[in-house]
């Protein structure tokens, strides 16, 4: 699964199959920080993600969403 | 959550369709269509119960081109405001000129008025200031922005200045003045900013309810083309740490960044200042109202004139 992280546009390869709140976790992301948008659609943290998926992960607190992932 | 099991799809809270935004604040979640009926309560709600103006009024939006600015002159729009948008290009490189055709875009498509005020053609781009004065970008950037919002109201005739503060901006900073005790701005913190001054305008926030995330829900919902980026100014800014404080309170206490704000506007507030704000005089030099003899914007400019002409301002050289 491609995820591209906004808006520093990184990008990072990780495994599908998991819950969107999963995947947040694993980024350290909380959930009231980001939107994640699929196919241009946005996804709750029940939506379950694919290997072959593209998932955009936009910030939307200024600056102050960071847990202490380097990667956003 | 409403409706919401391990795995589950939560379940809109009004009508029971799957749900695409859950407010962990709201223990609830909203499908598209009950979201933006929800997100124009909310506003409504701020407008109508802190009497931030009427429908009769015209009302000047400032707008950045951010998702908060953008979903706030939308909103106003759909809600039958008589609204014109006030952007400044602030001179901030390739960051203002992004900022300033999406704000275009958005006023074109939408055929809304917009004026503008171009920082760089009135001699003090941010850029050249900062460089010049080493004052902090944020601070510059306030003081000239709160310069020309009153002049454009005043000059235009707009009794009201509506801004995009969300509820996030506003704990952030009650947090920090909080922690600075900063009477002074505690005392001015508020959603609505009645003019002291005649010349001023009125100055209301009417997302002051609305998270961050849920104005961002709301811009991505409605298709608004809002700027993703941040302000190149803003990496290390104070209000970010606070922000961010706030955002792990908030995961571990849902709830938490609505009772600091709305509990300090409901009881607090009133509470500690019961007097009426000292009444500001006029700048000797712009002619707007000021506190001081000098407005804060007259000398950031003098600051800057003096900058460029190699010698020390007024104000240093007497001090």
């Amino acid at each position: 699964m491609r995820v591209v992280l906004l808006p520093s546009r990184e990008e990072v390869e990780l495994r599908g199959g998991c819950r969107v709140g999963d995947l947040l976790r694993e980024l350290q992301l909380l959930p009231g920080t980001v939107l994640v948008i699929r196919d241009d659609e946005m996804l709750t943290t029940e939506d379950v993600v694919n290997d072959s998926d593209t998932v955009e992960i936009r910030r939307v607190i200024s600056g102050g969403a960071r847990k202490r992932n380097p990667l956003c | 959550m409403s409706a919401t099991r391990p795995g589950h799809k939560p379940k809109c809270k009004r009508c029971r369709n799957p749900a695409v935004v859950q407010l962990h604040s709201h223990h609830t979640a909203f499908c598209r269509d009950c979201f933006l009926l929800y997100f124009q309560r909310q506003v409504q709600r701020a407008i109508d119960g802190e009497r931030m103006f009427s429908r009769e009024e015209p009302v000047l939006v400032a707008v950045s081109g951010g998702k908060d600015s953008l979903a706030l002159w939308d909103v106003l729009q759909l809600l039958g405001y008589r609204t014109t948008g006030l952007h400044l290009n602030l001179g901030i490189g390739a960051y203002s000129v992004l900022s300033r055709t999406k704000t275009e875009a958005f006023a074109r498509e939408r055929g809304l008025p917009l004026l503008q005020v171009d920082f760089g053609a009135e001699g003090h781009a941010i850029a050249d200031v900062v460089g010049l004065t080493r004052r902090p970008a944020c601070s510059a950037c306030g003081t000239a922005k709160r310069h020309h919002f009153d002049r454009i109201a005043m000059e235009h005739g707009f009794p009201v200045v509506a801004t995009g503060h969300n509820l996030d901006d506003e704990a952030a900073r009650l947090l920090g003045n909080v922690l600075r005790w900063d009477m002074n701005y505690l005392a001015r913190q508020s959603p609505v900013l009645a003019p002291s001054h005649e010349k001023f305008a009125r100055k209301v926030k009417p997302l002051f309810r609305l998270s961050e995330y849920e104005t961002a829900v709301y811009a991505f919902l409605r298709r608004i083309d809002y700027v993703i980026e941040e302000c190149p100014n803003a990496a290390g800014a104070s209000q970010l740490l606070y922000k961010d404080v706030l955002q792990r309170l908030e995961a571990e206490m849902p709830g938490t960044k609505q009772n600091f704000v709305l509990e300090f506007y409901r009881r607090a507030r009133s509470q500690l200042f019961a007097g009426n704000l000292e009444a500001p005089t006029t700048c000797s030099r712009c002619g707007l109202p000021s506190h001081r003899p000098v407005c804060r914007f007259c000398s950031l400019l003098d600051e800057v004139a003096a900058k460029r002409q190699g010698v020390r301002p007024l104000a240093q050289t007497s001090s």
